[in-house]
């Protein structure tokens, strides 16, 4: 019998305290101060957050933790978002979700990103997970309509459906229909990704009446603009709202039917869709452009004057998301108007342009960061910088926490002095002090490596391009950066060098993806046979590393620690390096 | 009846004659990696260590060279590597890959492309696109493509809803990597051919000829060319029938390609008469 001292309480109490830590981060801390802290809270987790899900099996996170209800699960690299991970790589659901149905019939969130989803596990979901309440499908690709019709009719707690940027097969329009007549419980929808055909608009709109609690819909593209002012009368109590297109010759009656319609969305705070915005129907939202704490205007074709008029009537914006249209000048309206602003993302209109279309530079923001006292995240593509911009702006933001510049030529220098960026991204990690997401570009030397390994101490993500000299500037980063997770290569000449002096931090990390450098296959046999905890990849399309030289540089390398062992659902591209791989192949 | 079906026969072999398509077996093995880093492995390096790595900067070898792009600056942050193909064999490098040997180095495209830019008087031809640079996803990508596109007709827009990607699978026999292309980001078949032939590596696909449609003429070119081991672009239309790319015009391509497959010439060569039928029954 278990001797219980004065500073012991019983489990009911310690599961009770735990119940109020919601953090993952602290309940694994908890998780290991003692035994029986492990069993208690392993007993009474509800949530798990798993980043990779090639880093444990299903198996085993069920036999830790008997009763979730939560589950989120990331498949590929971030990589694969710019097509860098080919087709069949993995990040299949299908075998969690089979696991899952048996062990936790009382699953109520499913949140997937990055995985392939197929009909068969939304049909398995469906059937398996009946109080399911939550399903979001963040870039998600392998599934179609049909699957989405056996949730649609299956689910009946279902309150969030979110298929953020995913890749949907359209089979056929009416999955919506699926949802019964009873069916009430809708608060967030949002299916923006549909391509044409796939919703059946009058079965939306009767949705969308009878779910009095409906605070969000995103729209797709196909939805026309004279069909929403329907919508939005019979959910006037929406908190976000994302447009179909939102071109149409200008209709007088069109047009006040949607004022008034904006108008009456008291709560409205959230905007975005907007494809193909013609000026003509902008004013319709002025009415609530006051309220507006985030706006994407990221597809939309509009540019200045009106462009810069919406946006300066928009105080309170937290978060904005726009196309370069805005240009330095509207930027600077932004620094203005808005005081709140706490992230900005503008994206590139015509990326592959070889001259710039319109006049977006460093100058802009600059000026965002002088105004926006709050500014923490930032997204720019430009197609020119300057260390003292860099400089600058590292000093108005010392807030900073994410940021992250893409030139639109990767290795452009310093427009102004012609010399590498070095100095204005190694400003930015010297003030930024909690600073978690970097991603690089332009011309970079290993002395911008030197300083991310100096000072950003609290960097979690770092991204970098054609960047660097030399396997200096990898081994910075791996031995400076304490708090590193993932590290996302490319076009660099880092070889083997860096990585194998640093291949105990690898264990420390979720991940690293290198590709179109230089590590080796000998390097990468090296570290699967010395290193057992880690899952080394090698992807390549010339064939079975067996047939190549060891100092045959790899295409594409990613390495990830797992406590599961190499996977089994590799396509015929991808090969594991580990222990057993050297004496498999003699 | 036999005469209009040997006459059209005829005809689309000229397509793939006066456009050839061909790839040969040995382009599609890639040249070793370009940067011409040291691969030795420093054995004491490899007991992890945590010493630097020796040298201050030898061990990763010369940086992927290439100027600052865009014209605007000249500045090249270190000398080229051997191995990289002399400026003179890059003037064409987006029309006609066939002599070039192996794959298309992706440092090169960036240093190619700037170093046209800098040095020809003519009309630069359009930035090499590097696979993966600019971050953008191809979502967003397709988007921005249709909206230049339609710059001048938005407000016409509202019934048009053409939707977002068109997406198809492309897949090329000998290699294991299955791609996807959205085909609307492009707006010819000149444009997909260069794209194909940056993701296959040394796949290329002549001019189409103005309106991009085949050309109908000399049949035993065609047969040539499909007789040899060369390769060929195909796709399934909604039928479900395999279709030699270039039969229709780019717009019905789009519409009617579900996927895209690149097979040998000899392979190709029981598409044609079906082809033919088809499109005798389209016009």
């Amino acid at each position: 019998m278990q001797k219980k001292t004065a500073y012991s309480f019983p489990d009911e109490i310690l599961e009770h305290v735990f119940s109020f830590i919601q953090s993952g981060k602290d309940r694994n801390a908890a998780s290991v101060v003692c035994k029986s802290w492990y069993e208690i809270e392993r007993w009474c987790r509800r949530k798990i957050f798993v980043g990779n899900c090639y880093a444990v099996s299903p198996t085993m996170v069920i036999r830790r933790f008997p009763d979730i209800r939560s589950i989120e699960l990331k498949g590929k690299p971030h990589f694969a978002d710019f097509n860098l991970v080919p087709d069949g790589w993995g990040g299949y659901v299908l075998p969690w979700i089979s696991e899952m149905a048996g062990a936790y019939p009382w699953l109520e969130e499913i949140r997937l990103k990055r995985m392939v989803v197929t009909d068969e596990s939304l049909e398995l979901v469906a059937k398996s997970f009946t109080n399911l309440q939550v399903l979001v499908l963040f870039s998600c690709e392998g599934f179609s309509t049909d699957g989405l019709a056996a949730i649609a009719a299956s689910c009946k707690n279902l309150r969030e459906l979110d298929l953020r940027d995913s890749e949907v097969d359209d089979l056929s329009g009416h999955w919506l229909n699926h949802f019964p007549d009873t069916y009430t419980s809708l608060v967030s929808l949002n299916i923006s990704c549909l391509g044409s055909d796939d919703v059946s608009f009058s079965a939306l709109e009767r949705l969308v009446g009878r779910c009095p609690n409906l605070r969000r819909l995103l729209l797709n593209r196909e939805v026309p603009l004279d069909k929403i002012a329907n919508l939005l009368s019979r959910a006037p109590q929406l908190i976000e709202f994302g447009t179909g297109t939102y071109a149409a010759e200008l209709r007088s009656d069109v047009y006040s039917n949607l004022a008034e319609a904006f108008c009456n969305c008291k709560e409205l705070k959230c905007l975005s869709g907007f494809w193909d915005a013609v000026p003509a129907y902008l004013p319709v939202i002025y009415s609530v452009c006051s309220r507006l704490t985030s706006l994407n205007l990221s597809y939309a074709p509009i540019q200045n004057p009106d462009l810069t008029k919406l946006v300066s009537q928009c105080p309170s914006l937290q978060r904005m998301l726009v196309l370069d249209y805005i240009e330095d000048s509207g930027l600077e309206v932004l620094a203005s108007s808005c005081k709140d602003l706490q992230e900005l993302r503008v994206f590139p209109s015509d990326p592959f342009g070889e001259e710039p279309n319109v006049s977006l530079t460093e100058k802009g923001l600059v000026a965002v960061s002088s105004g926006c006292p709050k500014l923490q995240s930032v997204l720019y593509f430009c197609r020119q910088m300057s260390n003292a911009a860099l400089v600058t702006i590292a000093q108005n933001c010392p807030n900073f926490t994410r940021f992250r510049l893409c030139l639109l030529d990767p290795k452009i220098a310093d427009y102004r002095t012609l010399q590498p960026l070095d100095v204005g991204f190694g400003a930015i990690v010297e003030h930024c002090k909690d600073l978690r997401r970097l991603s690089l570009s332009g011309l970079l030397t290993d002395r911008v490596f030197e300083y991310i390994g100096m000072h950003a101490k609290k960097l979690e993500m770092l991204s970098v391009a054609f960047a660097g000299e030399s396997d200096l500037a990898l081994h910075h980063v791996l031995s400076g950066c304490e708090s590193l997770r993932k590290l996302e290569i490319m076009n660099c000449p880092f070889g083997d060098k860096a990585l194998l002096a640093n291949a105990a931090k690898l264990e420390t990390m979720r991940s690293l993806w290198m590709s179109s450098c230089s590590v080796s296959l000998g390097a990468c046999k090296m570290l699967g046979q010395k290193m057992p905890r880690l899952n080394i990849e090698v992807m390549d399309e010339k064939g079975p590393p067996d047939s190549r030289a060891e100092s045959d540089p790899v295409d594409k390398l990613y390495i990830y620690r797992s406590v599961a062992g190499p996977r089994f659902d590799m396509p015929p591209f991808v090969w594991t390096m580990d222990e057993d791989f050297a004496s498999e192949l003699s | 009846m036999m005469m209009l079906m040997m006459v059209s026969l005829f005809l689309t072999f000229f397509f793939l004659s006066h456009s050839p398509l061909f790839l040969n077996k040995h382009q599609l093995q890639r040249s070793p990696n370009m940067l011409g880093t040291e691969h030795d492995l420093n054995f004491k390096e490899t007991e992890l260590c945590l010493g630097l790595p020796g040298g201050s900067g030898g061990g990763g070898g010369a940086a992927a060279a290439g100027g600052g792009g865009g014209g605007k600056n000249e500045v090249e942050s270190s000398p080229k590597t051997t191995g990289k193909r002399g400026y003179s064999e890059t003037v064409d490098l987006k029309l006609n890959l066939q002599s070039k040997e192996g794959c298309m180095d992706l440092n090169q495209n960036l240093e190619n492309g700037s170093k046209e830019k800098n040095h020809l008087t003519a009309k630069p031809p359009a930035k090499a696109q590097v696979l993966g640079w600019p971050p953008v996803r191809s979502y967003r990508k397709n988007i921005m493509a249709n909206q230049k596109n339609n710059s001048d007709e938005i407000s016409d827009r509202a019934s048009s809803g053409s939707g977002g990607a068109a997406f198809v699978k492309v897949c090329m026999d000998g290699a294991p990597y299955l791609r996807k292309v959205d085909l609307k980001m492009y707006n010819s078949y000149q444009k997909l051919s260069d794209a194909l032939a940056k993701m296959f590596s040394s796949f290329t696909m002549g001019s189409y000829g103005c309106e991009g449609m085949i050309d109908f003429m000399n049949e035993s070119k065609l047969m040539d060319l499909l007789n040899s081991s060369d390769y060929v672009p195909t796709y399934e239309d909604k039928d479900g029938d395999w279709m030699l790319v270039g039969d229709v015009p780019w717009e019905m391509f789009v519409e009617s390609c579900k996927r895209l497959r690149i097979m040998k010439g000899s392979e190709a060569i029981g598409l044609a008469p079906r082809a033919m039928e088809k499109c005798k029954s389209r016009v």
